[in-house]
């Protein structure tokens, strides 16, 4: 699979040749990538590498995979981690209940002498259901698919580790069928919210990108972006109220998605600015604790319209 | 995928960037070089942000890394490579040997006199160092508790697994099902059923190392090392002025290593407590995210804060909520006529299942069992 050096693109989109352009292309699909970022995927699309985000929960690791499926026109496989998901979960199991119909067809209709072909029969291709990771590697198309692992951090040690191994190689062994190779590598998106360290030896196969929460002037973008409802004044407002909450000591510091979603929720009741009513109102869309909510209420709603407002610049 | 070489020169600037970062305590192997000289191929590496990225990317995988990495790229990229190299901050502290400790070490409990028998002989020492207070050990002993430890049977020591193992009666099994139909032609004569194998729940340690507790810290890390390397599912954390996780410090098997990793990562090492915020820290940063969630979470500490008692209070409160069950271990417990008299332990109690003392092995066994008890009862 290897080609001229000059000749090697990736995964990248037509026309991206640095990570300047990329980060522009992404803008167009609403993604407002910082340049760390942008670099992050610039090279993971380029080099093949899977890239692994860790970050806060709701500060877009998991848009990054959904865009880039849109950006090059590939379908979105996405395995959701869990504590305790296993291979036959993740790569492949065989239908066994087609597999019995099939005996039991086999028997209705050849006898049982052909013991041996039905047997071999059994562990066909047409019974194999696959799971994300296979439907991954054996994706055909004119480009790659994005492989979104997401939450990679509930899973546990051995699946990690089984993980490493399809990441090397991007191919596996079904002891039946053989050995299946992805054409190309997809590309592999994996996220964590750091609830556990990720074992070393997987994130060194992985280019490594950690995303903060955004500055400001950033998230009023996203808002303007994602919401084009949301007036100016009150994307500023509600984009400077969030940047005060995460300053506060909560539970919970609501992410670029709590702030899209209280922007949203605004926009739903009509709103043109921030006032108390309306923070009181909505409180619930941006902070998803009673007690961060309780702690805000009585840390004083004016004094963060007030602070909000200093910050949005009137 | 034949990965190419890169080009000589950017391997050079890669091995040579890498030295310093090395220098620094970064642990950066050939395999991550080889990937940040490749990176930077397709870079421009006449601009900063290019080269700074292309680095950061590839050389480091914690937030953590980043604060050194940045020094080393100052020191690399913009003062040239004869700057001299960054350190990592040394430990300020080491852990205590018995000798520093407040209670007077060795005399006290010698073998007794009836030893002359050749069993007694060789098993009374072991008696009774089981009993014999932490606060009160020899070097030697803490060598021979080692072995101790060694034999401990921790909950996580059973081996987990996410297989589902056979059994009369669960979930069906198609897959045996078909095996043994083929058999029989087909026929589905027996079905078969299997069921997911207990699975220890996870087990999260956080052991004070404030000075009040220097005399037993060094054995309670010890049982901290022992539950991290036993294979299962463990977490260790030191609690002083503030929280440090030590859980892959601990991992080595080698003990010694593992303890001096562990000192190297902790800064408060026999400071003060501020016991509060530093559960505080542990709940916000990895409690709440899923870590303390159904977990067993076992607090080594005498309960001296010297923060706001309601703090302290309240976070126990939330690790009740997140926690299976909440065992407490306080060496002062063992004291005749101990009763709760530190703020913050009179604050904690009513959010803890289990209170215990841990001042000596025997007492460390009995908080094997209570861990084990509750971790064991994690089928799901």
């Amino acid at each position: 699979m290897s080609e001229p050096r000059d000749g090697r693109r990736g995964a990248l989109p037509p026309g991206v040749s640095s990570a300047g352009d990329l980060r522009e292309l992404l803008r167009r699909f609403d993604y407002l990538a910082d340049e760390g970022l942008a670099i992050a995927i610039f090279l993971a699309l380029r080099l093949g590498r899977p890239l692994f985000l860790e970050g806060e929960a709701g500060v877009g690791k998991t848009e990054v995979a959904k865009v880039l499926s849109r950006m090059l026109e590939t379908p979105l496989i996405r395995l959701q981690c869990y504590e305790g998901i296993d291979v036959y979960q993740a790569l492949y199991e065989w239908d066994y209940a087609r597999q019995l119909l099939h005996i039991r067809a086999a028997e209705a209709f050849g006898g049982a002498e052909d013991r041996e072909r039905v047997e071999r029969d059994l562990y066909n291709r047409e019974f194999l259901i696959s799971r994300p990771l296979l439907q991954a590697l054996e994706h055909k198309g004119p480009s790659p698919p994005v492989l979104l692992i997401d939450e990679v951090d509930r899973s546990d040690d051995e699946f990690e580790a089984f993980l490493l191994e399809i990441l090397s190689d991007f191919a596996v062994t079904i002891p039946e069928l053989g050995t299946i190779r992805a054409e190309r590598p997809p590309v592999a998106v994996l996220t964590s919210n750091r609830t556990r360290e990720v074992h070393d030896a997987l994130k060194r196969r992985c280019l490594y990108h950690y995303i903060e929460h955004p500055s400001f002037e950033r998230e009023v973008e996203i808002v303007r972006l994602r919401v084009p409802e949301a007036e100016e004044r009150l994307a500023r407002q509600v984009a400077a109220a969030v940047q005060r909450l995460r300053e506060m000591d909560l539970y919970k510091p609501p992410g670029v998605a709590e702030t899209l979603d209280w922007t949203e929720a605004l926009v739903a009741l009509g709103a043109k600015e921030l006032d108390e009513r309306l923070v009181r109102a909505t409180l619930g869309s941006v902070l998803k604790y009673h007690e961060d909510q309780q702690r805000v209420t009585a840390s004083g709603l004016e004094e963060l319209l007030a602070g909000a407002g200093r910050m949005a610049g009137g | 995928m034949a990965e190419e070489e890169p080009a000589p020169r950017m391997v050079a600037a890669a091995v040579a960037f890498g030295r310093v970062l090395r220098g620094a305590g970064l642990s950066v192997g050939t395999e991550r070089l080889v990937g940040f000289a490749r990176a930077l191929e397709e870079l421009d590496v006449g601009r900063r942000e290019d080269v700074y990225w292309a680095g950061r990317v590839t050389l480091t995988s914690r937030p953590e890394d980043v604060e050194v990495y940045d020094r080393a790229f100052e020191v690399f990229w913009e003062r040239g490579a004869e700057g001299a190299p960054p350190r990592r901050r040394e430990a300020e502290l080491r852990i205590p040997e018995p000798e520093d400790s407040v209670m007077p070490a060795k005399e006290t409990v010698e073998p007794d006199e009836r030893g002359e028998e050749a069993v007694g002989l060789r098993y009374s020492p072991v008696e009774v160092l089981r009993k014999k207070d932490f606060a009160l050990y020899s070097p030697e002993e803490f060598a021979e508790l080692q072995r101790l430890l060694a034999d401990l049977r921790l909950s996580g020591a059973l081996r987990r697994t996410r297989r589902l193992e056979p059994a009369r009666r669960g979930r069906h099994d198609p897959r045996r099902t078909m095996r043994s139909a083929m058999r029989t032609g087909g026929e589905t004569v027996r079905h078969r059923f299997r069921r997911a194998k207990d699975q220890p729940r996870r087990v999260v340690l956080l052991c004070d190392v404030s000075g009040s507790m220097a005399p037993y810290s060094r054995a309670l890390l010890r049982f901290l090392h022992a539950g991290v390397i036993s294979g299962g599912r463990f977490e260790a954390f030191s609690v002083g002025t503030r929280l440090t996780r030590i859980t892959r410090e601990l991992s080595t098997r080698d003990p010694d290593r593992a303890l001096r990793q562990a000192a190297g990562a902790v800064r408060d090492l026999s400071g003060g407590t501020r016991l509060g915020d530093a559960l505080k820290e542990f709940v916000d940063r990895w409690g709440q995210r899923g870590m303390a969630r159904g977990a067993v979470v076992v607090i080594l500490s005498d309960g001296w804060d010297r923060g706001d008692v309601a703090v302290l209070a309240e976070q126990m409160r939330r690790i009740r909520r997140l926690a299976y069950r909440v065992i407490w271990v306080n060496p002062l417990k063992a004291a005749p006529g101990y009763r709760p008299l530190a703020a913050g332990m009179a604050a904690a109690l009513p959010y803890v299942d289990v209170f215990l003392s841990g001042h000596n092995f025997e007492s460390l066994e009995e908080l094997a069992r209570a861990v084990a008890a509750a971790a064991e009862n994690g089928r799901r």
